[in-house]
């Protein structure tokens, strides 16, 4: 594959994948904790974090991490502290970190919107090698995190009450996914931009419902298509010269529309499997007694 | 060791959304007690229950678990819970044995899950006659179907104490016959429970006590309702297992 030989694509080609595992990885906790917009949340703050490496002359990876990292622990707190108007205080945070990122990339020397675009929107070609060690500990992180407390991520995201009483340290746990989130916001954000970092980390994982009855399969699933797609998008760019993170996040949603037409035949035949394992056992149809018998004469 | 106490309320307020919603509740349960909290929609049951578990802050009064003051318990694993719920569906399909397992997490070093744990899980779907469903997605149960789950998931770590937030809302009778079973071999076995009911309906000759709530208070510490008619009748003499508050509970059958 002649696409191998240029460095350039097997940075790109080794960041693309990461991402592909990384964001359902984490996408699958927020999505079953009904916070599937916090990925988009900590992308826009990430942003400030970006613009701020540029005043600072500092890495933009290092310091939207620090940043969205601060901010998700900000987001998690407003959530507990948060009286009736939580969703008012998130917006500000989601439009403030937008407003931050244009402020400080333009306050920046030399600096114009021109910079951030390629944060938003993923630019794979100009990932450094320094990009790369970066994405790689990011990466590493985030896979310990959400397959070595699968368990416990799966309790308190399932049953925050219920991961109380077994003695899990709920608002730890919380936190945590919340950082990992914003970790993960940081990886993908080279690859898909911050602005569709959000779709990597939620439509891998409505697609693989689609198909799954447990959790355990639905996370294998949404990760398998995650890295499919991140791939299958990278590749597409190179040869096709389209931005690589909109080829993957309309992928994933071509992917989300094709299992969404398999599921129905494939749950009719699942069924008549189940059926023809078990014939007697219920009829697809109710039954009627089709004769009547002396019982049902009804006497004048 | 039957005077030790699992459950002690002293005092204890709450509030929500700075509405005071219990206004100083004294409740004890001692070991091998099935107590029932009753009171009308609102009454502050399930306040009661939430403060029990550490889910409600208490603005006032004192909260010990097996004589240890709430805040210092870490022992969790003592402890069984069933919420007050109409689902437990997350945003993401899982197994009815995957949230059951999630029960057995107190029990389990570093969320590791080993054999006995597995086996344990088992149980308890067995108990609750939900084993042959055990594959399948909650989200493809019945209000009912999906109330048995939550009380296994409660039973998997085999606690000493359950506390039970209506357990039976929803679940038909021939199940709730089942679920009385199930309790009652779980308190002969040594369990204490504490459960919000609405109806006593099967559970009726398992408890020991009640306890009404009103408006954030209590209003009646003692016998059943369904007992205190008839039992009060003048010239009634008989030993009345639930003696007067402070007196040694008479267990008959139940425990050995
Ligand atoms: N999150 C909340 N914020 C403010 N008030 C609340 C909240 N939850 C409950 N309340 C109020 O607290 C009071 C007690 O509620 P609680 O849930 O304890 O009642 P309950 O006795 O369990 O009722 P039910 O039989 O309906 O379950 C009610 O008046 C309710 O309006
Ligand atoms: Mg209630």
């Amino acid at each position: 594959m002649e696409i191998l030989n240029y460095a350039f694509m097997q940075r790109a080609l080794l960041a693309a994948v990461l991402v592909g595992i990384t964001a359902p990885a984490i996408g699958i906790y927020l999505v079953q904790r009904r916070q599937a917009l916090m990925g988009d949340g900590i992308g826009h703050v990430a942003m400030t974090g970006v613009g701020l490496g540029f005043l600072l002359t500092w890495s933009p990876v290092w310091m939207a991490t620090l940043v969205s990292v601060l901010g998700a622990v900000l987001m998690e707190l407003i959530r507990w502290y948060g009286k009736t108007r939580g969703d008012i205080a998130l917006a500000m945070l989601f439009y403030g970190g937008m407003a931050g990122g244009v402020m400080f990339i333009n306050l920046a020397p030399g600096g114009s919107n021109a910079n951030l675009t390629s944060y938003l929107f993923g630019s794979l070609s100009t990932v450094s090698e320094s990009d790369v060690t970066a994405i790689c500990l990011l990466a590493a992180f985030v896979v310990l995190v959400t397959v070595g407390l699968r368990r416990q991520l799966f309790a308190v995201s399932q049953d925050e009450e219920f991961a109380r009483v077994t003695g899990l340290p709920v608002r730890a746990l919380n936190l945590l996914t919340a950082v990992t989130a914003a970790v993960t916001v940081t990886v993908a954000m080279r690859v898909v931009g911050l602005l569709l970092v959000s779709a990597l980390m939620v439509v891998p994982v409505a697609a693989a419902q689609q198909l799954t009855r447990s959790f355990a399969a639905t996370f294998a699933i949404s990760v398998a298509l995650g890295v499919s797609v991140t791939i299958g998008g990278t590749v597409t760019s190179y040869y096709q010269d389209v931005p690589p993170g909109a080829t993957i996040v309309l992928l994933t949603i071509g992917a989300f529309i094709l299992l969404s037409l398999l599921a129905a035949p494939l749950a009719r035949r699942r069924a008549r499997a189940l059926a023809a394992a078990q014939p007697a056992a219920d009829p697809a149809e109710c039954k009627i007694p089709a004769t009547r018998g002396a019982a049902d004469e009804v006497g004048v | 060791m039957s005077d030790e106490s699992v459950i002690s309320l002293r005092g204890v307020r709450a509030e929500l959304g700075s509405r005071p919603v219990l206004r100083g509740i004294d409740l004890t349960v001692r070991r091998g007690q099935v107590v029932a909290l009753l009171g009308a929609n609102g009454s502050g049951k399930s306040t009661a229950v939430r403060t029990i578990i550490g889910q409600v802050p208490v603005t006032g009064g004192e909260i010990e678990l097996f004589g240890t003051p709430r805040r210092r318990f870490r022992d969790w694993a003592r402890v069984g819970y069933v919420p007050q719920r109409t689902t437990a569906a997350g945003g993401v399909p899982a197994t009815v044995t995957e949230v059951v397992s999630s029960g057995r997490l107190s029990r389990a070093r570093f969320g590791v899950l080993r054999k006995a744990d597995h086996e344990a899980v088992r149980r308890a779907l067995d108990l609750v006659g939900m084993a042959d469903r055990a594959k399948d997605s909650v989200n493809a149960l019945s209000g009912g179907q999906h109330q048995r789950v939550l009380i296994a998931r409660a039973l998997a770590a085999e606690p000493e104490l359950l506390i039970m937030d209506e357990p039976m809302a929803g679940v038909d009778l021939a199940s709730q016959e089942v679920l009385a079973q199930t309790l009652r071999a779980q308190v002969a076995a040594g369990a204490t429970v504490l459960l919000v009911l609405h109806e006593l309906g099967p559970l009726e000759p398992l408890i020991d006590r009640a306890v009404v709530l009103r408006d954030g208070c209590v209003l009646h510490d003692g016998p059943p309702p369904e007992a205190v008619g008839q039992h009060a009748l003048p010239g009634h003499d008989h030993v009345h297992p639930h003696a007067p508050a402070g007196a040694e509970p008479i267990r008959t059958g139940l425990l050995s």
